[in-house]
């Protein structure tokens, strides 16, 4: 209560946005980072696999983000047995739309679907909003049926949506943030952590990609070798055509 | 005459330098391709090893734990089915399990890492029909002389408590033992002994 | 060892001699121009694709399930724990688009050196049969994923067949199998993806070149090369042997095509959603329509035209009906086009101009099937003005850009007899020039 009244942080933040919708933000996650990946990992674990599933993902497979066997089981398996399985959720369907009106959708290739921008914004840009059956709104996905899962950790916002007219006639929303409670990370911090959590989601969407990438340079390696001996097997034989 | 030599010369060289490094990115190719035969990440998982824990297994006990989509046996042996090991050599194809397949801890008297409990495949060698145990109480169907054990109802192959054949069965080898190890003393790991005990 | 060889050789020869008497026909003794240039590639490179996805497909196979339930699954299941299936999933996805590039590249090159004119009409009559086969091989493999993209594409051009007048709904019923695109769709779309289409293919593939072959291939002069022959070889004087000059050339073009064709799979085999689309990426869902549905880049002209095309008498028949005129006109380029010459390069400029409308259009068109139509916004006309009520079914700027296009892309074809008769060529050299 005393946080209610007291704390109200007003940190309000202008996003200008086109007829379009919000502005997406650039997800500024690194691939590579491996330590992102096992904190975004562990964020999933705990804040989204109650309700949402990644089903095509095992997580034996996370030893790649450099987690031993024993790491995955003690810290990141709550609804499996063996290491091997895949990352179902706990929840099922059913429940699932009574609870929400839709079944949480499986988060396996989310990041292939929305991409890691759309995923960035919307996990920052929750808002407090009475009028909907859970009270929360989101400014990317408006009256999305999730409710702000991370919410103790950035705490709760409150959004205002002003429309302006410029002289042509043309309108645009300005939108304004507000702090009404603080979660119990800071902006930068919070931000930090959906960074990491989309990183993994990216990761969980393919994790073959690095590798990926990597066989692709070899590849175009070998086919440039490949290039110079068939060029050079073309140009000994039409010597002779004129 | 000497340049068209040369220039054979050459074509040939490069002919077979181009064939030499096209077969070789072909076969690189390839690998992806025979790779993707192999049994998947999903089939490895649901063939991975299992665990059972035998403190309630009583004494004389059958217990049949599914592994690798096959029925593994579980058997608590007591000092009377142990004793029978040595009574019915004589009426065994393969006494000292020398064509069979078991691990090395399983080359023993007791085809076991520890006497008082035996763990086999429950599938007969003949043609794959997994047999049912007959104890020593069952002299009445088995013979006079049968001091207890396992039978193939397919086509009538009998084993011993070490899933020995007897002669005369149609089956040719000894019941299989898989990998498997001791976690603790009451928890067996079926499909792998590399770790634990 | 190499009398042993020769030996082995000589036994299978004598007991098959055809194999060695058509390698020589279509090899060794086959003579071709010798001024083929870039425009030549895509033929035997079409051919290389098609290899590439029937081997990557026979290994999809094995793993795919065309089950309703389980074919997204199954999808994820090869690019996750199938070892190497993520690499035969991209060579696939990447393939069916490359081939379009190849095919569409293979057909300009026959549309600017005239290779459809006499006497080589029915190898593009075979040629258009096999972009129609091919077209169809690619709608049938795009539903198989049943990501919400495969489903609602199939829905719409199903529902395509069913604005035909009279037979229309009860075709559709029959396509489908069910009242919906369903489990029944999917698996017998997956029966005629796999076997049926493929098999049609390779034998217009096979036709294809044996009617080429039978009458000679054309090159970028359009100068019949066997009207002049070496009196004392009989062969062609402008012509060499496709073995070795050809297998030796197209092979350094199939190795620049992988390094292209792999640059996209490794690197960004989505091609920002135009090769694999995002929607794709979530399951099929037939109580959601997504928001914008387009089918994939290389049908979008055809979906442009057919946008373009207002409905008549309640009915979309005529956009549909536009859209097949604007596929199925290209069976009649060798009897529209009435020029004495072949090749775009002793052309006159009004055939010059005309290509380069259609070049553009059809870009265009591309282009915006890929987008919805108020892309491009719309115009700022009065809803009570005469043109308001009686002309502008429609404000958006990008339908009427679209119509435009359609316009010219059937001015192109049907206004063809007229300027290609009338059109000023340059005079045609009697010999191939390098």
């Amino acid at each position: 209560m005393r946080s209610l009244l007291a704390a109200l942080l007003v940190a309000p933040t202008l996003a200008l946005a086109a007829g379009g919708g919000y502005r997406l933000d650039p997800s500024p996650h690194d691939p590579y980072d491996l330590v992102s990946l096992q904190a975004g990992a562990r964020t999933f674990v705990n804040y989204c696999l109650n309700c949402h599933g990644a089903q095509y993902m095992r997580y034996n497979r996370l030893t790649e983000i450099g987690l031993t066997e024993a790491q995955i089981r003690d810290n990141l398996m709550f609804a499996a047995d063996k290491v091997g399985e895949t990352m179902r959720v706990a929840l099922n369907a059913k429940d699932g739309k009574d609870w929400f009106g839709v079944p949480p959708p499986d988060l396996s290739v989310i990041a292939r679907s929305r991409g890691a921008d759309w995923l960035y914004t919307y996990l920052r840009t929750f808002y407090r909003d009475p009028k909907t059956t859970h009270g929360w709104n989101n400014a990317v996905f408006p009256n999305a049926a999730m409710p702000h899962a991370l919410w103790t950790l950035q705490g709760v916002r409150s959004l205002d949506m002003v429309s302006r007219a410029d002289k042509a006639g043309h309108v645009s929303i300005d939108y304004q943030w507000s702090q009404i409670e603080p979660g119990l990370q800071s902006a930068v911090q919070y931000d930090a952590t959906v960074r990491d959590l989309v990183n993994f989601l990216v990761y969980v969407g393919e994790p073959g990609a690095n590798s990926r990438k990597r066989i692709g340079v070899i590849v175009l390696f070998v086919l440039g070798l490949l290039f110079v001996l068939a060029y050079a097997l073309k140009k000994a034989y039409w010597k002779d055509v004129h | 005459m000497n340049e068209e030599k040369s220039i054979d010369r050459t074509r040939r060289n490069l002919v077979i330098a181009t064939s030499a490094a096209g077969g070789a990115a072909a076969l690189g190719a390839a690998v992806p391709f025979v790779m993707s035969m192999w049994p998947s990440e999903r089939a490895k998982a649901a063939g991975a090893p299992v665990e059972v824990d035998i403190s309630r297994m009583e004494p004389g006990e059958l217990r049949v734990i599914e592994w690798r989509g096959k029925p593994v046996w579980i058997v608590r042996r007591t000092k009377e089915m142990l004793d029978s090991l040595k009574a019915v050599e004589q009426r065994l194809t393969d006494p000292s399990s020398k064509s069979s397949s078991q691990p090395d801890y399983a080359k023993n008297e007791f085809r076991a890492r520890k006497p008082d409990v035996m763990v086999m495949e429950g599938v007969c060698t003949h043609l794959g029909c997994s047999p049912q145990l007959k104890t020593a109480a069952a002299r009445a169907e088995m013979g006079a002389d049968w001091a207890g054990g396992f039978y193939c109802p397919c086509h009538g192959s009998k084993f011993d408590y070490a899933g020995r054949v007897f002669r005369g069965a149609p089956a040719p080898l000894n019941l299989p033992v898989p990998q498997y190890t001791y976690l603790s003393d009451t928890t067996i790991l079926i499909g792998d002994d590399k770790k634990g005990a | 060892m190499a009398g042993r060889l020769m030996a082995l050789w000589n036994w299978f020869d004598s007991r098959m001699p055809t194999l060695a008497s058509e390698w020589r026909k279509h090899a060794a003794e086959y003579y071709a121009p010798k001024n083929f240039n870039f425009w030549y590639y895509f033929g035997s490179l079409a051919l290389l694709v098609l290899v590439i996805q029937i081997v990557s497909g026979i290994f999809l196979t094995m793993h795919y399930k065309p089950d309703a339930n389980l074919a997204f699954g199954s999808v994820e299941y090869i690019m996750r724990d199938v070892a190497g299936g993520w690499i035969i999933r991209y060579i696939h996805s990447t393939g069916a688009s490359a081939f379009f590039v190849v095919v569409y590249l293979h057909m300009f090159r026959g549309l600017i050196y005239g290779s459809y004119q006499r006497p080589r009409e029915l190898v593009w009559i075979f040629g258009v049969l096999i972009y129609l086969t091919l077209m169809g091989e690619a709608f049938f493999g795009y539903l198989l994923p049943w990501g919400q993209m495969s489903y609602w594409g199939a829905q719409v051009i199903v529902n395509l067949f069913g604005t035909i007048p009279f037979i229309g709904p009860d075709l559709a019923l029959w396509i489908r199998g069910d009242y919906v695109v369903g489990d029944a769709t999917l698996n017998r779309f997956f029966a005629l993806h796999v076997i049926a289409f493929p098999l049609v293919l390779l034998g217009l593939v096979v036709v294809h070149l044996l009617a080429l072959h039978d009458v000679g291939s054309s090159n970028p002069d359009g100068v019949e090369i066997k009207k002049t022959k070496d009196p004392k070889t009989g062969h062609p004087l402008d012509g060499i042997p496709f073995h070795p000059y050809y297998t030796v050339k197209d092979l350094v073009g199939a190795i620049v095509f992988l390094a292209v064709f792999c640059t996209v799979m490794f690197f960004t085999p989505e091609v920002g959603g135009y090769f694999l689309e995002y929607n794709n990426f979530i399951p099929a869902d037939p109580l959601k329509t997504p928001e914008h549905i387009a089918p994939v880049w290389y049908f979008t002209p055809y979906y442009t035209i057919l946008r373009a095309v207002p409905p008549l008498f309640d009915s979309q028949f005529p956009g549909v009906l536009a859209m097949g005129i604007a596929v199925m006109i290209l069976f009649f380029l060798p009897w529209l086009d009435r020029s004495p010459v072949r090749s775009i390069r002793y052309r006159g400029s009004v055939y010059k101009a005309w290509l380069t409308a259609f070049i553009i259009a059809f870009v265009v068109l591309g282009y915006l099937g890929t987008e919805p139509t108020t892309v491009w916004g719309q115009f700022a006309v009065r809803e009570d003005s005469f043109f308001g009520k009686y002309i502008l079914d429609t404000k958006d700027v990008a339908t009427w850009v679209g119509r435009l296009g359609t316009i010219v892309y059937f001015a192109f074809f049907f206004a063809m007899p007229w300027y290609t008769a009338r059109d000023k060529c340059l005079p045609v050299p009697a010999r191939v020039t390098v």
